[in-house]
């Protein structure tokens, strides 16, 4: 079953391997998405993947832009339940919505807030059992947000980055961040941007076709493995592209009872794109769905 | 040509002179200036681990990588430093660059230095960073007059915690230092304002910049045209390379880049040269360059100076005399001329302004002035 379910950006990432030692192990994953394309599907998916049974990874989630049950809703349509992973702790939230550090003043608030953050992931890693501390995946959603939460400190945002990497190297662990990068469009000289490109291992562009808009496809992804060279065995640099279309699979039984129209009733399911606050349908890759993605 | 980077690294500076001192410089485009970082740094470890180097150590100050990056590189090249590192010691400017992990209430977290390597937690002090770098160098090489060698792996790094004049002063200073035999680092040229380029460019004997293989597909969206061009930036570029030499003159070099897994490969581009040195001359609306009659015309030429260089006995013309004896004179004193004066060869008759005026001789006129 986990076979056919694999799809190519599965493959693009070395997923599609034996799931020990993980293939991210060590890596810095970036994710680049805009407006139009949103790249919060490919957090999803590689939060799925990370929690897979046949893994024993542990995730350690940074989130900045939503809430737990957000993701919660948007996993459990993948098949996957945060709140037991949660439970079992192979998913640990940091729930960093509410973004400032209250008494301390403005100057330092914003370094002294990221390195209480570091602390903190620090001390999670350090405090799991034994066998799980080579398997830990940090995911931030999203840096851009980390800027806000530092006053626009961008310097300190690179520094706490910086740190998180040095966890790559001393605990084996993957860091996926995402970011934005219509953001830093304006700018003459986006250094955030581009440093986290150059600390990127594997970078991910969800972007517009150069074509424009289309109905069948939804955007195109760009997987660019740098492919360090401390990972015997891999290939070199290799750049992948496909074409993504997104599809909302939506588990409500009563629903489904209701309406039976050219759906198939086996599956109970019904398929429907949607636009979620003007952005078109980006909630979540359904396991079915995904072998939808074409090749481009 | 890479490896002539290496041997003028290899071969460090003279007496008295700066260090020679390579950049590396690339931008996200064709983002190989590490691996060629990792290149010159293995090629030098072999010239010093076989004493072939002028210097007898190398300190590497590690900002982008983990100090065990850098015994794993090695190791990997042949060189197990991990046993035997009395030559080598890495400055840890990775770890825990601000002393974050200082401020951490809990010291549990232990931090492991070795004599492979030591912490610098305070790079925004580059006096300090000074201090260690050459502090360190001097325990490589002990009392003797010997030299280390220093490779900074990300001046990026440097100057996100510093400004660019004391980036760059600490840089010249490391450069000028008696016990310094060459040095290099890596630059990310996008990432900076052009002034910073230039400094550390100025700062440098040698220049080396990597570029995309194709320049057209950088900035432009991914679609299918494109994409094969893309994949190629991201295996292979181009390699310039801006060498000062010792008498002033500036030579560019030009190689093909592949990246491999193994490594980084780097093959000549024979075309390239003469396109290489016509980009030298200046534009102007005149032409500068000689074709080959030209060419041929200069060499016949006869020099009106005394030493020919050919053996023959040493006249002086003086210009005084007529023309007929001159020719005769010339005849003889030169040995170089055609019999048939009318052979289409180039001449310089020189005319004295008045008869007053002696002849020309070795001495300076202007000797017996008393100033």
């Amino acid at each position: 079953m986990e076979n056919q379910n694999l799809n190519l950006l599965d493959r693009a990432l070395g997923l599609d391997g034996p799931s020990e030692p993980w293939p991210l192990s060590g890596r810095v994953v970036l994710i680049e998405d805009c407006v139009e394309t949103s790249g919060s599907f490919v957090l999803h998916q590689l939060v799925k993947r990370s929690l897979s049974p046949t893994s024993s990874n542990v995730i350690i989630f940074v989130a900045f832009a939503n809430p737990f049950s957000h993701y919660d809703r948007i996993l459990r349509k993948l098949g996957c339940n945060l709140v037991t992973q949660r439970d079992n702790k192979r998913f640990i939230f940091f729930d960093m919505l509410m973004l400032r550090c209250p008494d301390v003043d403005e100057g330092k608030s914003s370094e002294g807030g990221l390195v209480l953050l570091y602390e903190k992931i620090l001390k999670t890693i350090c405090g799991l059992p034994g066998d799980k501390k080579d398997y830990v995946t940090i995911m931030i959603d999203d840096i851009s947000l980390v800027e806000v939460a530092a006053n626009g400190g961008s310097d300190y945002v690179l520094d706490f980055l910086h740190y998180c990497h040095a966890l790559t190297s001393e605990f084996d662990c993957s860091l996926i961040t995402l970011n934005h990068e219509d953001i830093y469009s304006s700018m003459e000289r986006p250094t955030l941007i581009l440093q986290m490109e150059y600390l990127a291992d594997i970078l991910i562009k969800a972007e517009p076709l150069s074509t424009g808009l289309a109905t069948d496809v939804h955007g195109q992804l760009t997987v660019l493995n740098k492919g360090t060279s401390h990972r015997l065995g891999r290939s070199g640099n290799k750049i992948h592209n496909f074409h993504y279309k997104l599809y909302v699979v939506l588990w409500r039984k009563k629903l489904v009872i209701s309406i039976d129209k050219g759906y198939s009733s086996e599956k109970r399911s019904f398929r429907r794109t949607y636009h979620v606050n003007g952005r078109l349908g980006f909630w979540n890759l359904n396991t079915l769905c995904v072998t939808h993605l074409l090749n481009g | 040509m890479a490896d002539t980077i290496c041997r003028t690294l290899r071969d460090g500076g003279l007496e008295g002179e700066h260090a020679p001192a390579l950049t590396i410089k690339d931008s996200k485009a064709s983002p190989f200036g590490f691996d060629v970082f990792n290149y010159v740094l293995t090629q030098l470890s072999n010239y010093i681990l076989a004493g072939k180097s002028q210097s007898r150590g190398l300190v590497v100050v590690a900002y982008s990588r983990s100090p065990s990056f850098y015994v794993d590189l090695l190791k990997r090249r042949g060189i197990d430093i991990a046993s035997s590192h009395d030559w080598i010691h890495i400055l840890d400017c990775y770890t825990d660059p601000l002393g974050w992990k200082n401020w951490l209430i809990d010291k549990d977290i232990s931090q492991e230095a070795s004599s492979l390597s030591s912490f610098c937690q305070d790079v925004r002090n580059l006096d300090k960073l000074y201090s260690l770098i050459i502090e360190q160098g001097k325990g490589l090489i002990g009392q003797g007059k010997d030299r280390f060698s220093i490779a900074i792996d990300s001046v990026s790094e440097m100057v996100r915690h510093a400004s660019i004049s004391s980036v760059a002063g600490i840089l010249s200073n490391l450069r000028s230092h008696d016990q310094v035999s060459s040095i290099f680092w890596l630059l990310h040229s996008d990432l900076h304002e052009i002034k910073f380029t230039s400094v550390l460019e100025y700062l440098s004997s040698m220049v080396a910049s990597v570029e995309p293989f194709n320049q057209a597909a950088f900035g432009q969206r991914v679609d299918l045209e494109n994409l094969s061009m893309l994949e190629q930036n991201f295996r292979k570029g181009k390699f310039h390379v801006r060498f000062k030499r010792r008498n002033g003159r500036v030579r560019v070099m030009c190689e093909e880049i592949l990246v491999e897994l193994a490594g980084i490969k780097f093959t000549p581009v024979l075309s390239e040269d003469e396109i290489i040195n016509q980009r030298l001359l200046p534009k102007v609306q005149f032409n500068l360059q000689l074709s080959e009659e030209e060419r041929n015309e200069r060499a016949k030429v006869v020099l009106p100076f005394e030493h020919q260089g050919n053996g023959k006995p040493i006249q002086i013309y003086d210009g005084r005399r007529s023309l007929g004896e001159n020719k005769e004179e010339a005849l003889v004193s030169t040995g170089k001329l055609q019999p048939d004066e009318d052979s289409g060869k180039g001449q310089i008759i020189y005319f004295r302004d008045s008869d007053d005026e002696m002849p020309d001789s070795d001495e300076d006129p202007d000797d017996d002035l008393d100033i």
